[in-house]
């Protein structure tokens, strides 16, 4: 009976050897080879939002959006070829904790400058100013703003607060969906599921001119918060944050950022606030 | 067993009155679901364009398949650790030593309690805090988590395996001079595992669902990839039927599998092979007052 | 070991923890009455005399036996409510509850069904024999002599099912189910980073508290109610 023993294990040591040779498989990366290193200074890992169409979409083997764009843009300005940037996926609840874990070098995915933020981590920025809105009905006239959610259902992403602040300050009796992700809540809005997704305009924007979502939607355009996306940078980065801040400069006044807004916002009808827009970047800390 | 104790053959009258029946429920089944397509219709969930972007072949090179990988990859992985881990606590059960017995019965029992899903979010959480130098930390928690639950539900496997088997071979052991212990490990974990193979590939289902959950800790599993498509191609719905399909099909393959290989292997050891059920722990079925080998009444279930 | 202390009052003072578990509670307990109606239904199809019942019952089981719940679950909120539109309550929390309650209810109707079919496997040909004898059809044998053995029979796979679907419950965040256990247990180690292990350990132990007394109270059923051959 002990060669039965032995033949069972070797049938488990063959098997975590094929398991071993089958490396893990990046979405878009169909080889699955796993060249990319942890840190140094060969490559940068830029986390992005994958499924946010406009901003960082995952398009077959390539990212595309304003974000990954101005990222592009800032990663070439430090020395970093596009073929040495590596794509980290970050949603919005695992921000803060993906840079001080040291998952990512920087992150571009609509990120709010705030204070709340400012403790854990720094920020260079901000590179584009959004505001929350909401997203309604092409054929939708009753809703015009925040106040008239009263009794209405309500959609946004877990882990994002856009909704609870709506809550919180504009209408109480609304009603809160959260689902992982946009695609859940602008199904259930064509449907009329829900009566309005909420978070920042210029997301709702490329949402509404999704492909699929075409002449469905409109964003109501009555921004009722000022969202200052920065990029965010680990705890204590000023050296690479003065870096970032001067490239995104080089970037608004070389005509870069109009050109990346317009290419981004195409056919969704969306302008970004011409005030506050673009942006100045702060000083860094 | 074609026939079953339970009823005789239908007559003509019954055989009249089970086609009416048939039509009866078979149409409202399908008023059913044509309510529903109806509804789907008019909410425009048929446009061709929703389900060509959802089975097109760049869906599946660059998210479904990718995604297909990376689940079973967490499958395999999983599965393996779980075997290991099921047969040392599983022994550890079964020790002559009272303190290890003790020890690995309170680790079965507490991580047979509780939910995978709380172990998948704490574990990746607590890997991204304390354990940097994982360089790929939502697959590590997939797997550590995966392997806690079902390597101790296996490790109940090894147990009742051991159980189930008549005690004349533990004697037989004893008597030719073994040590309790190399009765255990030549006589009875050999003939266990056998008897458990069929178990373990319905495990295998188990897991495969599981690594599911990898999706809300970001594991780029098959959901996660399904949700990632959809944000591109707003079709969540379509999508997810895909890969619903996918899950199907591999887990009833696999489920054919174990009930083969249980056939199969009967012959291959002393005691009952075990087929495990799929969910929870099939160790306590194989265990408990049924299922303890082939029963008087093992007939009456028919097809 | 005082900062532990004070941590957690601080926490327990924020967050219902309780609470958490009573709504993963009231999830298993009404998804535990829908899934034995369910899947005694289709355990009987399956051992009925009608070929096309027997056939409806064994699809079913091979499909949401097969499926990730997580699929099933979000399903519901995609089709359910996000396009045939059915509220079960003018709340949508309350909606996505019921839903949470019939998704878990559907996928564990498949294995309550096995656990079933498990135990009328346990009931001596004899036991049928005998009904048949004495002039019951199909369903009265099976409704007064098979199915009370069978759920004799079947008390440990139905208690192993049980389990299951609470710990199962958890997944009810697929189905917008926003305030139970996994999602508490997230927030509050989001919030304490540094009291995490205590925080998972806190929502395991709750499960232990949950989970071994329904499997000693299965066994010691399954023992005292086993008939006796």
């Amino acid at each position: 009976m002990r060669k039965h023993t032995m033949g069972l294990l070797a049938i488990a040591a063959a098997s975590s050897l094929v398991l071993s040779a089958c490396g893990g498989a990046e979405p878009g990366e169909p080889t699955g080879d796993d060249t990319a290193a942890a840190g140094g200074g060969e490559t940068i890992r830029i986390g992005i939002k994958y499924d946010q169409p406009g901003l960082g979409l995952q398009e077959g083997d390539t990212f595309t959006g304003f974000d990954t764009d101005v990222a592009r843009y800032v990663a070439d300005k430090l020395g970093y070829a596009e073929d040495q940037i590596e794509w980290v996926e970050t949603i919005s609840a695992n921000r803060e904790t993906a840079l001080q874990n040291d998952e990512v070098d920087m992150i571009f995915a609509t990120y709010s400058i705030n204070d709340e933020r400012k403790e854990l981590i720094d920020f260079a920025g901000p590179y584009f100013v959004a505001g929350q809105d909401l997203l309604v009905s092409v054929d939708n006239t009753d809703i015009t703003g925040p106040e008239d959610l009263e009794g209405k259902n309500l959609c946004s992403v877990t882990g994002s607060t856009s909704a609870e602040n709506i809550k919180a300050e504009y209408a109480e009796g609304v009603q809160l969906v959260e689902r992982p992700g946009y695609a859940d809540c602008a199904t259930a809005l064509a449907s009329g599921a829900v009566d309005a997704v909420t978070t920042d305009d210029i997301i709702l924007a490329g949402l509404a001119a999704a492909e699929e979502n075409a002449g469905k939607f409109k964003v109501v355009g009555n921004p009722f918060s000022e969202e200052r996306y920065g990029v965010g940078l680990p705890d204590g980065s000023t050296d690479t944050c003065e870096e970032v801040n001067a490239a995104i400069t080089e970037m608004i006044e070389d005509g870069t950022w109009e050109e990346l807004v317009t290419a981004n916002t195409e056919g969704t009808g969306y302008v970004p606030n011409d005030e506050l827009n673009p942006p100045t970047p702060d000083e860094c800390e | 067993m074609t026939a079953s104790v339970l009823f005789d053959t239908s007559g003509p009258r019954a055989r009249a009155r089970a086609r009416v029946g048939n039509i009866v429920s078979a149409l409202a089944v399908l008023a059913g679901l044509c309510w529903v397509a109806y509804v789907l219709y008019t909410k425009g969930q048929f446009a061709p364009s929703l389900w060509q972007n959802a089975v097109s072949a760049e869906a599946w090179q660059f998210y479904y398949l990718p995604g297909l990988q990376n689940t079973l990859r967490s499958a395999l992985f999983a599965t393996v650790g779980a075997v290991v881990f099921g047969i040392v606590f599983g022994v550890g059960r079964l020790s002559q030593i009272r303190a290890v017995r003790w020890f690995s019965g309170v680790i079965v029992e507490f991580f047979r309690a509780v939910p995978v899903l709380l172990m998948m979010i704490f574990f990746y959480m607590f890997f991204s805090a304390q354990a940097q130098w994982i360089a790929d930390r939502p697959f590590a928690a997939v797997v550590v988590a995966l392997v806690l639950y079902n390597g101790s539900v296996i490790a109940e496997l090894v147990r009742a395996g051991v159980g189930n088997l008549p005690k004349g071979q533990g004697e037989a052991g004893l008597s030719i001079g073994l040590t309790p212990g190399q009765t255990l490990r030549s006589v009875q974990l050999p003939q266990a595992l056998v008897a458990m193979l069929p178990a373990m590939v319905s495990q295998l289902v188990v897991v495969l669902k599981d690594s599911a959950l990898g999706q809300i800790i970001l594991y780029p599993e098959l959901l996660r990839s399904a949700q990632i498509l959809s944000s591109k191609e707003q079709n969540p719905l379509q999508a997810l039927v895909v890969v619903a399909i996918v899950f199907i099909v591999i887990n009833w393959l696999l489920t054919v599998l174990a009930h083969r290989l249980a056939r199969l292997l009967s012959s291959r050891t002393a005691g009952a092979t075990i087929e495990g059920t799929g969910i929870g722990n099939p160790a306590a079925v194989a265990g408990g007052p049924i299922g303890g080998g082939p029963g008087p009444g093992s007939g009456i279930g028919g097809g | 070991m005082d900062d532990l202390l004070a941590g957690f009052a601080e926490l327990f003072a924020q967050y219902d923890v309780l609470a958490a578990f009573w709504v993963n509670i009231q999830l298993t307990f009404w998804a535990a009455i829908l899934s034995l109606v369910l899947g005694t239904v289709l355990a009987l199809m399956r051992i009925s005399p009608i070929a096309s019942l027997q056939w409806a019952g064994t699809a079913y089981v091979t499909i949401f036996r097969n499926t990730p719940l997580t699929i099933i679950l979000t399903f519901t909120y995609l089709v359910v409510f996000a396009q045939l539109g059915i509220a079960l309550s003018d709340d949508l929390n309350a909606t996505f509850f019921w839903y949470a309650v019939i998704g878990l209810a559907v996928y564990h109707a498949a294995f309550v069904c096995e656990a079933i079919r498990s135990g009328v496997n346990t009931v001596p040909v004899g036991q049928a024999e005998a009904a048949r004898a004495i002039g019951l059809s199909f369903l009265p044998a099976a409704s007064m002599v098979i199915l009370p053995q069978a759920f004799r029979g079947a008390i440990a796979p139905l208690g192993n099912t049980l389990i299951a679907l609470l710990k199962n419950s958890t997944v009810a965040v697929a189905a917008s189910v926003a305030n139970e256990t996994s999602s508490l247990m997230r927030t509050m180690i989001e919030f304490r980073p540094d009291l995490m292990v205590a925080i998972f350990l806190l929502f395991a132990i709750g499960y232990v508290i949950l989970v071994i007394p329904i499997g000693l109270t299965t066994t010691w059923l399954s023992t005292k109610l086993a008939v006796k051959r």
